[in-house]
């Protein structure tokens, strides 16, 4: 990016510190550029307040975070699926966000793409989760032309009765101004009322939280992607996301050789966790669900909030390596 | 709440139509005001409006005040505003973007940004209103504590030296530092107006001493007291070595004036000039 962003017109920095580097680009951002930011375990870390103030003041943003396994120092570039809590929870409070999860080069390219659209519809930073192998890998990547891009929604009225997060909308998002322009505005990581005034009432805490979490969750199905096989007849299925998903479409077509039906979904979207997959899966009538991860169960938990419509078992190893095929298959002849 | 009678009289406040008046939460007594105005005067004199420029702050007292501007204003996390500023001005070179906030938001969680934004010259303003304490949290020491002082947490006396602004910002590569009392706005605005004017990293310490947190534990008796004690201490000089500026209360001794002056290219300016060979060698 160092080299090519100069050449398009773009600005790279590189600041002294993740806590600089993802607050210079929440300024850019409310300068009306879109931004981004990449790091990885640590680092995003270091990172996490400043996702809340992403979060708060409604500046899209996307963070590229490349895990590597911790706590602490960790397993610096190898892979490691053991972020995926982090990406959600990393500030404090209580907020939703989106985060992606590719799985191969090609789609480190696609999601990023889409993260940047995501976070300019919701105004929301936008995580893309990838993991120490697909930083590092080299692969075939077709890029596009005619890329369908989204900007952010403006403000819908004059200057002067311009209130930064008054929301019109039934996707509860407000106009955002831009400093440059007509438009004054006060916006603050404090909580605050429709004008930009700080206030920590109940009321204005409830209603401001509310809204925060529910423009995230409202949207679920538009912003929630995954691929499925075999779904229709199988009776047990395999949950697996990112590098870690590879694997499991030569296990599931071994398993199914061998007679047993079963099938897979990949993940291509963490968070908001798409609860109505998990309510479609229990519709099919599926009996098993087996979440494979690379960490000690993460999304497993999430999925087991749905153990009245189907078991949960998982393969959830902290391990840096992704399980083969063979491995999933053998795991898998245990399962059937 | 403020009585309705006096609130008339508040809100009749000769720069009304540039400020949020609701939005001043400080202490009678307390300089803060006295550094707005200052920054909105001179905005006023240089004919610019709210669509040249972009104020910033951090947390704390000072870290309040970026709401009162009628302006595009940030508050952000603590010590974070150089950050964000600098991504604003790299975002929009155009605009003039002015850092408010205190001592303990710039200099203790803050310092690496602070130093870091002055090696690379960006063009912005910081001034650190400095009141040698934290205010709002309650009056615990700051990296600008005088050694002796008695603070919430130093309630023996404060064993830390402080760091010397003015020296700081010389050392990592300011182009513009001055150090002015903040009853002084006179001198301040005209010095504010020259940060605005320079192209790179300029930084004004405006010394605001806090009468509730520091004064009151120090002794030093009510706000105007607590004023005119530090008035006795200033000296102004003209052409003193930013590493001469001494500010020491138990010496009685505070040098302001303006330390640093000078022209150096500006960070977007570069960034501007790489932009521009990088596409015309591509063109080639």
């Amino acid at each position: 990016m160092s080299r090519r962003l100069p050449e398009v017109n773009g600005t790279f920095v590189q600041m002294e510190d993740e806590l600089a580097s993802i607050t210079c680009c929440l300024g850019a951002s409310y300068a009306g550029l879109k931004t981004m930011t990449a790091t990885s375990g640590p680092g995003l870390s270091l990172m996490a307040e400043n996702i809340g103030l992403g979060v708060m003041l409604e500046s899209p943003l996307v963070i590229v975070t490349i895990m590597r396994g911790g706590p602490s120092t960790g397993q610096p570039t190898n892979a490691s699926q053991s972020d995926i809590y982090q990406t959600r929870y990393a500030s404090h409070g209580d907020y939703e966000i989106i985060v992606l999860a590719p799985s191969t080069v090609q789609e480190m390219y696609d999601l990023t793409i889409r993260a940047f659209n995501l976070a300019e519809k919701y105004r929301t930073p936008v995580i893309v989760a990838s993991d120490g192998i697909i930083g590092q890998m080299m692969e075939p990547v077709f890029y596009h032309s005619n890329i369908k891009l989204v900007e952010r929604k403006g403000p819908q009225v004059l200057p002067e009765k311009y209130k930064p997060f008054e929301v019109f909308d039934d996707d509860l998002i407000p106009g955002m101004a831009v400093a440059g322009t007509d438009y004054n505005f006060y916006v603050s990581g404090l909580t605050h009322d429709e004008e930009g005034n700080p206030d920590s009432t109940p009321e204005t805490a409830v209603k401001l939280i509310k809204r925060l979490c529910d423009k995230i969750t409202r949207a679920r199905s538009e912003i929630n992607d995954w691929e499925e096989k075999y779904i229709d007849d199988a009776d047990i299925i395999v949950l697996a996301y990112g590098i870690n998903a590879r694997g499991v479409p030569e296990a599931v077509d071994q398993v199914r050789q061998e007679g047993y039906k079963v099938g897979y979904v990949r993940l291509k979207s963490l968070w908001p966790f798409p609860d109505e997959l998990m309510e479609k899966i229990g519709r099919q009538g599926i009996s098993k669900v087996v979440v494979s991860e690379m960490n000690y169960g993460m999304i497993i938990r999430e999925v087991q909030r749905f153990q009245h419509l189907f078991k949960v078992s998982g393969i959830t190893i902290p391990t840096t390596i992704p399980f083969s095929p063979k491995f999933i298959y053998k795991r898998l002849m245990k399962e059937v | 709440m403020i009585p309705s009678d006096q609130l008339e009289e508040i809100l009749d406040h000769p720069l009304k139509d540039r400020l949020n008046l609701h939005r001043f939460i400080f202490c009678p007594g307390c300089l803060i005001g006295t550094v707005i105005t200052s920054i909105t005067s001179c905005l006023i004199e240089k004919g610019l409006t709210s669509k040249d420029y972009a104020i910033v702050s951090g947390i704390g007292c000072t870290g309040r005040s970026s709401g009162c501007f009628k302006a595009p204003a940030f508050h952000t996390t603590h010590g974070r505003a150089i950050p964000f500023a600098t991504g604003l001005k790299l975002a929009n070179p155009r605009l003039k973007v002015i850092v408010l906030s205190g001592d303990g938001d710039l200099f203790a969680i803050g310092g690496n940004h602070f130093i870091h934004a002055a090696r690379r010259n960006i063009e912005i303003t910081v001034l650190c209103v400095n009141n040698n304490v934290y205010g709002m949290t309650g009056g615990q020491v700051a990296p600008t504590t005088h050694i002796g002082d008695i603070t919430q947490t130093t309630p023996y006396g404060n064993m830390e030296p402080p760091f010397n602004l003015v020296s700081l910002a010389a050392a990592a590569g300011a182009t513009y530092v001055a150090r002015w009392p903040g009853y002084d706005t006179l001198r301040l605005q005209k010095s504010i107006s020259k940060s605005i004017s320079n192209e790179g990293f300029s930084f004004i310490e405006v010394l605001a001493p806090c009468f509730i947190q520091y004064g009151t534990k120090n002794k030093l008796g009510d706000a105007v007291e607590m004023l005119e004690w530090m008035r006795k201490q200033i000296r102004i000089k003209t052409d003193c070595p930013p590493h001469e500026a001494t500010f020491d209360f138990k010496k009685g001794v505070i040098i302001c004036g303006e330390f640093v002056d000078e022209e150096r290219e500006g960070f977007s300016k570069r960034l501007k000039q790489i932009r521009d060979k990088v596409q015309s060698n591509k063109s080639k």
